[in-house]
């Protein structure tokens, strides 16, 4: 049996139902909306999240986000599976 | 304003004939839309014309996990079998489910069981809610009341199977207070985060807030929501921290706990302005802890339910 704390991340992630990006014109923000949840994303978080879309893997996501940021590809790498790995564990992500 | 989610509670939402409309026009708003709900008086066809509409999320109510003890608790026979199958729809159909269950002294010991269910049934988060005694549960306190021990022994457990469960369901928990040290950080402070508007339009600062007297409540009918937000008297009342007594207006926390719940200290203390007796500084703390700890070794098992004539043996507490 897999550790449950070391969640295995979805190969094409995409959010869980009940769970979706929505941008707030009131604070000029994206917020990711899930039941008694709101979580403020700025930048690099929001730019991955949008990609959660159920058609692309994570090694896209890093591309697309390599593209588009001046850090190196190792890093992003990093931070993009930290983060995905975390909304897992809190079942945002399907 | 800046609302982001709408949560339409009841009563039972599912009464309103116009709930398609509602959670539509919600949705059309870019409101996330939660649908709290008993399951029952909503059948399959609705449920998926609230899905086609938009809706983001049901949180369904269940008693306890054996269908005897659950009955008697909603005093509906019958009512735990329609909700199980009232969730496997849910889940069929792909919407998020959140199963939550208000503990008591009658399922205290369940809630372990609670959540195994409430994951076998595919939810995706389970609420366990010590009972927060205002309204309908305030009238029934002697019935609900757990013991001292009963609620250090669930708040272990909760702790234990919260690791266990990770990554496989959410598990919120929200906290007892009558054997509590310090308060709970009521509707995260008065109008702060949220507001609450009732079927007649008036619009109340948490559910609770009609139980203090005095409060002027402003209606939707009459003005817009963000002007009842920001100038409402009942909003103004008790916002912030001018409105603190000691021990809470020169308190550490007083930014954190909000000074705890306005209608508990109305109910306890009988000043709605008083610090919330949840907190060991309050003077009336030791009668909270005492009463508690008498309502908890009280007999009745019976409860008085809304809109209903008491069953034998039920015990009615006058309100206040």
């Amino acid at each position: 049996m897999p550790d449950a704390r070391a969640p295995v991340l979805p190969e094409r992630p995409r959010l869980a139902p009940g769970v979706r990006l929505h941008f707030d014109t009131t604070r000029n923000a994206w917020v990711l909306l899930g039941p008694e949840r709101v979580i403020e994303t700025e930048g690099p978080a929001s730019e991955i999240l949008r990609r959660c879309d159920g058609s692309r893997t994570v090694g896209q996501i890093v591309d697309e986000l390599t593209a588009l940021y001046t850090a190196d590809r190792a890093e992003i790498e990093g931070d993009v599976n930290d983060m995905l790995a975390e909304l897992a564990t809190k079942r945002m992500l399907a | 304003m800046g609302v982001l989610q709408i949560h339409l509670s009841g009563g039972e939402p599912a009464s309103r004939r116009d709930l398609v409309e509602i959670v539509a026009s919600a949705r059309e708003a870019g409101l996330y839309t939660n649908l709290i709900t008993s399951a029952i008086g909503l059948d399959l066809p609705r449920l998926a014309r609230l899905m086609q509409v938009g809706l983001d999320h049901v949180q369904l109510s269940l008693q306890d996990v054996q269908a005897d003890g659950a009955d008697h608790i909603a005093g509906y026979s019958g009512a735990h079998e329609r909700k199980l199958v009232f969730a496997k729809s849910v889940v069929e159909l792909g919407l998020a489910l959140t199963v939550n269950t208000v503990i008591h002294r009658a399922n205290i010991g369940s809630i372990a069981a609670l959540v195994e269910m409430a994951a076998s049934l595919g939810a995706g988060r389970v609420e366990i809610a010590h009972a927060q005694y205002y309204g309908w549960a305030l009238r029934n306190r002697q019935a609900l009341m757990p013991t001292r021990d009963q609620v250090g022994r669930a708040m272990q457990e909760v702790a234990q199977i919260r690791s266990r469960y990770q990554g496989r369901i959410v598990i919120d928990l929200v906290v007892p207070d009558y054997y509590a040290r310090r308060p709970k950080a009521c509707m995260g402070g008065w109008g702060h985060r949220s507001l609450n508007v009732t079927p007649s339009g008036r619009v109340l600062p948490c559910h609770a807030a009609e139980t203090i007297p005095g409060l002027r409540f402003w209606s939707v009918r009459d003005r817009p929501l963000a002007e009842i937000w920001s100038d409402s008297p009942a909003f103004q009342a008790f916002r912030g921290t001018g409105w603190m007594p000691e021990p809470c207006r020169s308190c550490e926390m007083r930014e954190i706990d909000h000074g705890g719940c306005r209608c508990q200290a109305m109910a306890i203390v009988g000043d709605a302005a008083a610090t919330d007796p949840a907190c060991e500084l309050s003077p009336h703390h030791d009668w909270m802890q005492l009463l508690a700890g008498q309502e908890s070794s009280h007999p009745a098992t019976a409860y008085v339910y809304r809109g209903r004539i008491p069953r034998d043996g039920a015990t009615a507490i006058p309100a206040r």
